[in-house]
């Protein structure tokens, strides 16, 4: 015993793996680039598909990592790591170094940036947000247009940034179809009079319950599917967004009035994750993403020795997959180490 | 002496090439239409005549323009083409004043030290001869840059030569034998008469010194003979006919001929005028920043020579015009390119004669399905009068900030305008044109043809350099099409809008639709100019590169698009300028998907400068000024 394994990225695969490998008895470092640990949980408001409070999630994360063998990092970003011998030498933006027997990837996912479709004109007009933007409105029950007024037409525009050629990202996020059907519900109670319409490819309900909850959407929300991706966005003289549709499946094109258009943004590598990797020489599939050793066994497993990932800086990957991924690479890392004596 | 029968391969050689000349003369002459003839006759006795003797002379013998951007590739092309020009002049000139006669047959002077072995006792005899010496070596030197090129093209400044075929190659043996043969047979004949100057008669000293001069210069004499002989024989069917045929092409040019849009005479010529120098693989962004190296200018020119399947070749091109900017010879390959892409539908069968040295071409029109107006769903829109008409096009409808922009120019400007395709109108037809689909586009042209018409507008304003050359190129219009770049300067220089000074170290990406295919550069750096401080890239004007987003293009993977469009912004940003800016709503897009920089539209430029004015709010459909645009301006 008494071997130590940095994790880097305090996001819910960092701080679940960091809580497991403590509870094994080794001595970790959880280091997180932000003032706070918790990632992009701390942004959400409902999570899908139980539309149970993150907080809760959350507060269980932070007891996780209240425990004696692990060391918080916060406010740090680790610049890279070399390996010497069978130890790991991390080090972070403040020129410390911190020395570990097995190195575990946390680093998650950035946001697709939607100002990179511009015709969807985020960033542009003030009407058109994000998911993420959506979540803090919720978070802080808010939910109005930049003038102040309560939106009444309210679309969901799915697949921004995933399954996109012209972006360069042919992968599906996979969150985002429930997360859309999850939020289409939320504005339908904060605003009772509001339509909402859902613009999609393909409707991808493959988790548990998923499929009960778009059930839901439609026959006790009424929000409106329509299978048609926005070509564009503007605005009209009344300053009301307008956005051009086709129905593929009444195969008519469209021009949606609306008060307020969400951006469902797709999952990305993360930027610094792509900085290490690169840094590091860490294999990348083709979606940027982590490339594992083995996508049936050995998905926590990295191409170089000792180094382990978590969570969605492999792929895209809802909270309760990301949660069993970081206690697989715990089993991988003890295996490891035990192996390493 | 009078005759010698090695002269026959030479003369055989001679009369062909020149009888061949005459022929294919007269055929290409034939194939011209009315007014291209008329035209090269008022040129044959007009200014067109001097000016291109003066061309020939600066371009296919001096090679000017390659010497200038590449001296030492320049030196190659002019030693042999000038070297030999003068060794013709000065031998002809040599062998009238010291020969037996005057008025000699060519043989005469080609081989004048074999008939005149004891020529050059004298001291002007002499310094002829040194003269004559001076030029072979001139020759020789380039030569040797050519054999060099041929193995290591780096050693010319190229960093890739051109491929050849199995003919080419004979051609080029016999033409890299012709002046070292003569070197040899000369100074095998000075040896022996102890005649020559400082490089045959060196070098025959030194020859006769060890050998048996006299009887060895004989079959040297043959091999000079044969190796010309073969080099005109072989010509029509090599790439080396570009030495005859690009005098024709200077002629052609300057007495007013273009390449239009159906393959003709002219397309022709100036196929057969490519003489393979390989520059415009050099300045390939397809080359150098995206790994694809079989669609280059000379390759089509060569495919088309070679009647070649062409599909790939050409439809794969960014169409951005940096080939036809630095071909020496001037040939006007894009329009080239587009003939080949227009005639895929009529399927050209070539007849050859004659085992390829003439040809007659046979047009098979494949039949295509009468489909009717194919647009009959177009929304009919009522157009109302209006003195400035704005067009953003489909591309600026996909970059709403531009759209956005204008708009607030417009507004500010307080002319009386209307906004032509403000619920998404009817794209210009040029994509269409690009793949060769002109009846198509010719229906979407109608369309907005009479949209404009019946808005009264003087002024067509355009967001889109791709609608902008389109609308001034191919529509039938009475009103001044101006791009907003154009029109924003306008609007500065009338005083019509109020610009502060930015605090913004920028720099300019130049479109290619805007810039090498439709000639505006000025414009834009003017309004940069005042509005930030502007810094030069290396990339400016004529010398832009293509964002790699071009619509020319369809056969392109993503990733190679993507590839070009990161090398052009790493270039474009290496002195870390605040922003990027652009003019085109396609480039803006394709860049922006490749830099951290910000990339904005001249337009958003413009109205960061304008939001630092007072806003007075005037309305959208404002009563027009006293003075309106359209007449103020006429002088661009």
């Amino acid at each position: 015993m008494g071997k130590s394994v940095v994790v880097i990225g305090g996001g819910t695969a960092g701080m679940e793996a960091a809580g497991r490998l403590a509870h094994e008895g080794y001595s970790v470092t959880l280091i997180e680039k932000g003032e706070e640990f918790g990632g992009h949980l701390r942004d959400w408001y409902h999570l899908f598909p139980d539309r149970r409070s993150s907080d809760e999630v959350l507060a269980y994360l932070n007891n996780q990592v209240s425990h004696q063998n692990i060391r918080l990092l916060k406010g740090q970003r680790v610049t890279g790591f070399q390996r010497k011998g069978n130890e790991f030498i991390v080090s972070t933006g403040g020129g410390d170094t911190i020395n570990a027997d097995a190195l575990l990837l946390a680093t998650g996912f950035d946001l697709f940036k939607s100002q990179r479709k511009e015709e969807y004109g985020y960033g542009i007009y003030d009407n058109v947000i994000t998911s993420a933007d959506l979540e803090m409105m919720f978070r802080k029950k808010d939910l109005r247009l930049a003038n102040g007024i309560i939106p009444e037409r309210v679309g969901f525009l799915h697949c921004v940034g995933s399954r996109d050629e012209k972006v360069g990202n042919i992968y599906c996020s996979k969150l985002c179809c429930v997360t859309a059907v999850k939020q289409a519900i939320e504005v339908r109670k904060m605003i009772p009079s509001a339509k909402v319409f859902c613009f999609y490819m393909d409707m991808r309900m493959g988790g548990a319950l998923y499929e009960e909850l778009y059930k839901e959407a439609q026959e006790k929300y009424s929000v409106s599917f329509i299978r048609g991706k926005v070509s564009e966005v503007a605005v009209n003289i009344n300053d009301r967004l307008v956005a051009k549709v086709e129905d593929t499946l009444a195969g008519r094109p469209l021009k949606m009035e609306l008060d307020m258009l969400v951006l469902m943004a797709g999952m990305e590598m993360s930027e610094d994750g792509i900085k290490l990797a690169d840094g590091a020489k860490l294999k990348r599939g083709e979606n940027r993403f982590f490339q594992p050793a083995d996508h049936h066994f050995g998905t926590n497993i990295g191409n170089m020795k000792g180094v382990f990932y978590a969570g969605a800086c492999t792929a895209p990957l809802n909270i309760t997959e990301t949660i069993s991924h970081a206690r697989s690479a715990v089993t991988e890392i003890v295996n490891y180490l035990n192996s390493e004596k | 002496m009078n005759f010698d029968p090695f002269v026959i391969p030479f003369n055989i050689g001679l009369y062909f090439i020149l009888i061949y000349a005459v022929v294919r003369s007269v055929i290409w002459f034939r194939e011209l239409s009315r007014p291209d003839k008329l035209r090269l006759q008022r040129g044959f006795f007009g200014r067109a005549f001097g000016q291109s003797l003066k061309e020939i002379f600066l371009e296919s013998l001096i090679h000017r323009k390659i010497l200038k951007s590449n001296p030492r590739l320049g030196y190659m092309h002019m030693s042999l083409a000038f070297g030999w020009f003068l060794l013709i002049l000065f031998g002809t000139i040599e062998a009238d004043i010291f020969g037996e006669r005057h008025l000699n047959p060519p043989d005469r002077a080609i081989f004048f030290r074999f008939f005149n072995p004891d020529h050059g006792k004298t001291f002007f005899e002499s310094s002829y001869a040194f003269m004559m010496d001076l030029i072979l070596a001139f020759i020789l030197s380039g030569l040797v840059l050519a054999v060099i090129k041929r193995f290591s093209s780096k050693v010319v400044g190229m960093k890739k030569t051109t491929k050849l075929k199995p003919l080419d190659k004979v051609a080029l043996t016999s033409l890299w034998l012709i002046f070292p043969s003569r070197l040899i047979a000369e100074s095998l004949t000075s040896g022996a008469y102890g005649t020559g100057s400082f490089l045959t008669g060196s070098l025959g000293e030194w020859f006769a010194s060890f050998l048996p001069a006299n009887e060895l210069a004989y079959p040297f004499w043959w091999l000079y003979s044969l190796s010309l002989g073969t080099f005109f024989v072989l010509l029509p069917l090599t790439r080396y006919l570009h030495i005859p045929t690009e005098l024709f092409l200077i002629f052609m040019r300057n007495s007013g001929i273009r390449t239009g849009d159906r393959p003709g005479t002219y397309s022709e010529v100036e196929v057969h005028s490519c003489s393979s120098c390989g520059m415009c693989i050099d300045v390939c962004q397809l080359g150098f920043s995206a790994g694809i190296n079989t669609i280059q200018a000379t390759y089509l020119m060569k495919g088309i020579r070679n009647r070649e399947e062409l599909h790939d070749i050409a439809h794969n091109c960014l169409m951005c015009g940096r080939c036809d900017q630095i071909c020496p010879v001037g040939i006007e390959i894009s329009p080239i390119r587009m003939i080949v892409r227009r005639t895929e539908d009529i399927e050209n069968v070539y007849e050859s004669r004659w085992k390829g040295y003439l040809r007659s071409r046979i047009n098979v029109v494949t039949p295509r399905q009468e489909t009717g107006t194919s647009y009959d769903f177009l929304p009919v829109r009522k157009q109302e009068k209006t003195d400035v008409l704005y067009f953003a096009g489909c591309m600026t409808h996909l970059t709403p900030s531009i759209k956005k922009a204008m708009v607030r120019i417009l507004d500010a400007s307080g002319l009386k305008w209307s906004f032509m395709d403000e619920d998404g109108g009817v794209c210009c037809g040029r994509p269409l044109m690009l793949e060769g689909n002109d009846r198509e586009a010719r229906e979407l042209i109608n369309h907005n043809s009479d949209l404009i018409w019946k808005s009264g507008a003087r002024t067509l304003v355009t967001s889109c350099p791709i609608c902008y050359k389109v609308f001034r190129e191919s529509y039938y219009l009475d009103l001044e099409v101006l791009h907003h770049s154009q029109f924003i300067k306008n609007l500065i220089d009338e005083g019509l809008v109020d610009l502060n000074y930015l605090q913004k170290r920028v720099t300019y990406h130049t479109p290619c639709e805007l810039g090498r295919r439709s000639g505006v550069y000025d414009e834009p750096l003017e309004v940069i100019k005042h509005v930030a401080s502007l810094e030069a890239t290396g990339y400016d004007n004529e010398n832009s590169l293509c964002c790699g987003g071009s619509l020319g293009n369809i056969m392109l993977s993503r990733e190679k698009r993507q590839k070009i469009a990161e090398d052009v912004t790493a270039r474009l940003t290496a002195c870390s300028p605040d922003s990027l800016i652009t003019a085109c709503p396609l480039c803006k897009k394709t860049l922006a998907q490749a830099t951290s920089t910000r990339v904005m539209d001249i337009a958003e430029l413009a109205v960061e400068a304008i939001a630092a004015v007072p806003e007075v709010k005037k309305t959208r459909r404002g009563v027009s000024k006293k003075k309106v645009i359209g007449e103020t301006t006429a002088t661009i």
